[in-house]
C-alpha cells in the first residue's frame, strides 16, 4: 500500500482502538469514521464485536445476517451493559458531560439539536466513547447547556476515550477529568490546548497517536471505504 | 372506517401515541387526517419523525413527548426545530429508553417502572415532575421512577391487518407499536391492505384484536416514511418536504398542494 496515512485514517484507527478488548458486546458507532473504526476493529483485533446494519439486523464481517436486534432489544442490551457506543457531542465538558439536545436555554433554545436520544441511559449503563470531528472551544466547553450523556461527576459508569481530529483524550486523572492521551501525527500539544475551552490535563511526555499498520490501511482503502468518503467527515 | 372517521373519534386535549420510529412506518394517513381536522391542544407521544413535524406545523400539537425527532436521512425534523426555537411547542424530553419504559408501565397498568436512564442527567432537571425511587432490597440503588405514559388513543400503521383488528408487520422491526396500542384507551390501526388470511411466520402477527379498536385500510398510508417490504422511504419527497418546511411561504404552498385535500387527493398528488 502506498501513501502516508491521512488524518482521517489515523482517526479511524484511533476509533477502532476504543473497542479493543471489549469482547462480544454491541458496538454502536455514530458517524462514518467511528463506523469504519468499529468495522476495522472487528476485522482485526476485536473479532467478537456485534454490529448492526443500522436497522434491525446484526451483520457479520461479510455483511451477512447473523442476528435480529430490533430497537426494543437494543434497549435491553443498553440496560444490560452489553454495549459500547461512540456518540458525537455538540458540547462536552472536562468531566465528560455531553450535550446533543439544545444550545442556549433549553426552554427556548437558540439552536434545537438532535435531542437527548439514548445518551442519558447509555452513560449510566455501559461504556461510552465520543467522536468529535472538529476539536474546538465551542465543543470543549466549561459547562454544557443541557446534560444528555452524564459525566463522571454525575454518575457515568465507564467513559473510555474522546477521539477528535486532533488527538485522543481520556479521563485518566485521579479526579477522572479529561486528559490528553495522545496527539495525532503533525499536531502539537499547544494546538490541542488552544482548541479546548477548559484546562486539560497533560503529562510530561504526550505520545503520538499510533498510525495505521499497512494491513489496516489496506482494509480501510480497499475494503471498508474504497470511495474515500472518510475524508469529508473532517472538513 | 376511513381515516377521517377514525379522527372523528378523537377529542381536543387528548394524549395521542403514534407508532413507528423516526421516518419509518408512521401512520401518516391518520396524521394527515388529523391535520385536516379541527382537533387542537394535543399531547403527542412518539419516537418522533414527520408525524410530530406535521402536527407541530399545523399547531395542533401543544406538547410533544419524545427523545428525538430526526427524519433518518435528515438529522432533524425541520418543523420541530423551528417550533422549539420559536417557543411554540412544549416538550417533555425523555431518554428513548425512558419512553419505552413509560409505555411498558402503562401497558402493564403500573404507575411507574424503575430505570437507570435519566439519573444525573438534564432530563430530570427539565422534567421536574420526574421522581427517583430507592430499591427496597439490599442493593438500595437509586433509580428513576418512570411514570406510566397513558394514552387516550394510539395510532399505528402495519403492513397487513384483518377486519377484526389483528395486525401484521412484515418489516425488520416491530418498533413499539404493540406497546402503544396496549398503553392506549383506544388503538387505531391503519394498514396497507386488509386481508382475509395472514401469510408468514406467526411472530409477525404483532397486534391482536383485543388491543385494537378499529382498522382502516390506507394503501401507501405511511408515505413518505418507509413501510418495507411494501415500499421504502420516498427520499425525494421527504427532501422536498424538508425544503418546504424551511420557509413559511414555501410551506403554505406545500400544504395547499398536498395536505388541504383528502387522502385520495394526497395519494394522487404524490404519485401523479
Amino acid at each position: 500500500m502506498s501513501g502516508e496515512p491521512t488524518r482521517a485514517e489515523v482517526c479511524i484507527v484511533a476509533c477502532a482502538e476504543a473497542w479493543r478488548g471489549d469482547g462480544a458486546i454491541l458496538a454502536s458507532p455514530m458517524g462514518l469514521i467511528p463506523s469504519l473504526g468499529a468495522r476495522l476493529a472487528r476485522l482485526t483485533f476485536a473479532p467478537d464485536l456485534l454490529l448492526t446494519d443500522g436497522e434491525a439486523y446484526l451483520v457479520d464481517a461479510t455483511g451477512g445476517i447473523e442476528g435480529w436486534l430490533p430497537y426494543a432489544r437494543v434497549f435491553t442490551m443498553v440496560a444490560a451493559g452489553r454495549r459500547h457506543v461512540m456518540m458525537g457531542a455538540a458540547q462536552i465538558d472536562r468531566s465528560g458531560n455531553q450535550n446533543i439536545s439544545a444550545i442556549g436555554d433549553w426552554k427556548r433554545p437558540e439552536a434545537q439539536l438532535l435531542g437527548v436520544r439514548g445518551a442519558p441511559g447509555n452513560t449510566v449503563n455501559h461504556p461510552v466513547s465520543y467522536w468529535i470531528p472538529r476539536h474546538s472551544p465551542r465543543v470543549f466547553v466549561g459547562s454544557v447547556d443541557m446534560v444528555c450523556g452524564v459525566g463522571y461527576d454525575r454518575g457515568a459508569v465507564d467513559l473510555r476515550v474522546v477521539v477528535t481530529n486532533l488527538a485522543v483524550l481520556d479521563f485518566g486523572t485521579p479526579e477522572r477529568t479529561m486528559r490528553l492521551r495522545s496527539v495525532h501525527p503533525g499536531v502539537e500539544v499547544a494546538d490541542v490546548m488552544a482548541a479546548t475551552g477548559f484546562p486539560l490535563a497533560v503529562g510530561d511526555r504526550v505520545p503520538v497517536t499510533r498510525t495505521p499498520t499497512a494491513a489496516e490501511l489496506d482494509l480501510i482503502r480497499t475494503r471498508l471505504d474504497p470511495a474515500g468518503a472518510r475524508e469529508a467527515e473532517l472538513r | 372506517m376511513t381515516p377521517d372517521e377514525v379522527v372523528a373519534e378523537l377529542r381536543d386535549g387528548m394524549t395521542i401515541g403514534i407508532g413507528g420510529w423516526r421516518s419509518r412506518r408512521k401512520p401518516m394517513a391518520l396524521v394527515r387526517a388529523i391535520v385536516r381536522s379541527p382537533l387542537k391542544n394535543l399531547t403527542v407521544v412518539s419516537y418522533a419523525g414527520p408525524d410530530v413535524g406535521l402536527l407541530v406545523a399545523s399547531g395542533q400539537a401543544k406538547r410533544v413527548v419524545t427523545g428525538f425527532a430526526p427524519l433518518d436521512s435528515i438529522p432533524l425534523e425541520p418543523h420541530f426545530r423551528r417550533a422549539r426555537q420559536d417557543g411554540t411547542v412544549e416538550l417533555t424530553e425523555l431518554d428513548e429508553g425512558m419512553l419505552h419504559w413509560g409505555l411498558l408501565a402503562a401497558a402493564h397498568r403500573l404507575p411507574f417502572l424503575p430505570i437507570r436512564a435519566g439519573l444525573g442527567s438534564g432530563v430530570l432537571e427539565v422534567n421536574p415532575e420526574l421522581r427517583t425511587i430507592r430499591s427496597p432490597y439490599g442493593d438500595a440503588q437509586e433509580l428513576v421512577a418512570m411514570p406510566a405514559l397513558r394514552l387516550d388513543a394510539a395510532l399505528v400503521h402495519v403492513n397487513r391487518a384483518d377486519a377484526a383488528g389483528n395486525g401484521q408487520y412484515l418489516g425488520p422491526d416491530p418498533y413499539f407499536d404493540d406497546l402503544f396500542c396496549l398503553a392506549a384507551e383506544r388503538a387505531y390501526v391503519s394498514c396497507e391492505r386488509i386481508v382475509p388470511r395472514f401469510h408468514g411466520p406467526p411472530q409477525t402477527l404483532l397486534l391482536n384484536r383485543a388491543m385494537v379498536h378499529a382498522v382502516t385500510e390506507t394503501p401507501n398510508g405511511a408515505h413518505f416514511t418507509s413501510c418495507v417490504p411494501d415500499y421504502g422511504r420516498d427520499e425525494a419527497f421527504q427532501a422536498r418536504y424538508a425544503r418546504a418546511a424551511a420557509d413559511p411561504e414555501t410551506w403554505r404552498e406545500f400544504a395547499a398542494r398536498y395536505l388541504d385535500g383528502d387522502e385520495a387527493a394526497y395519494q394522487k398528488a404524490v404519485t401523479g
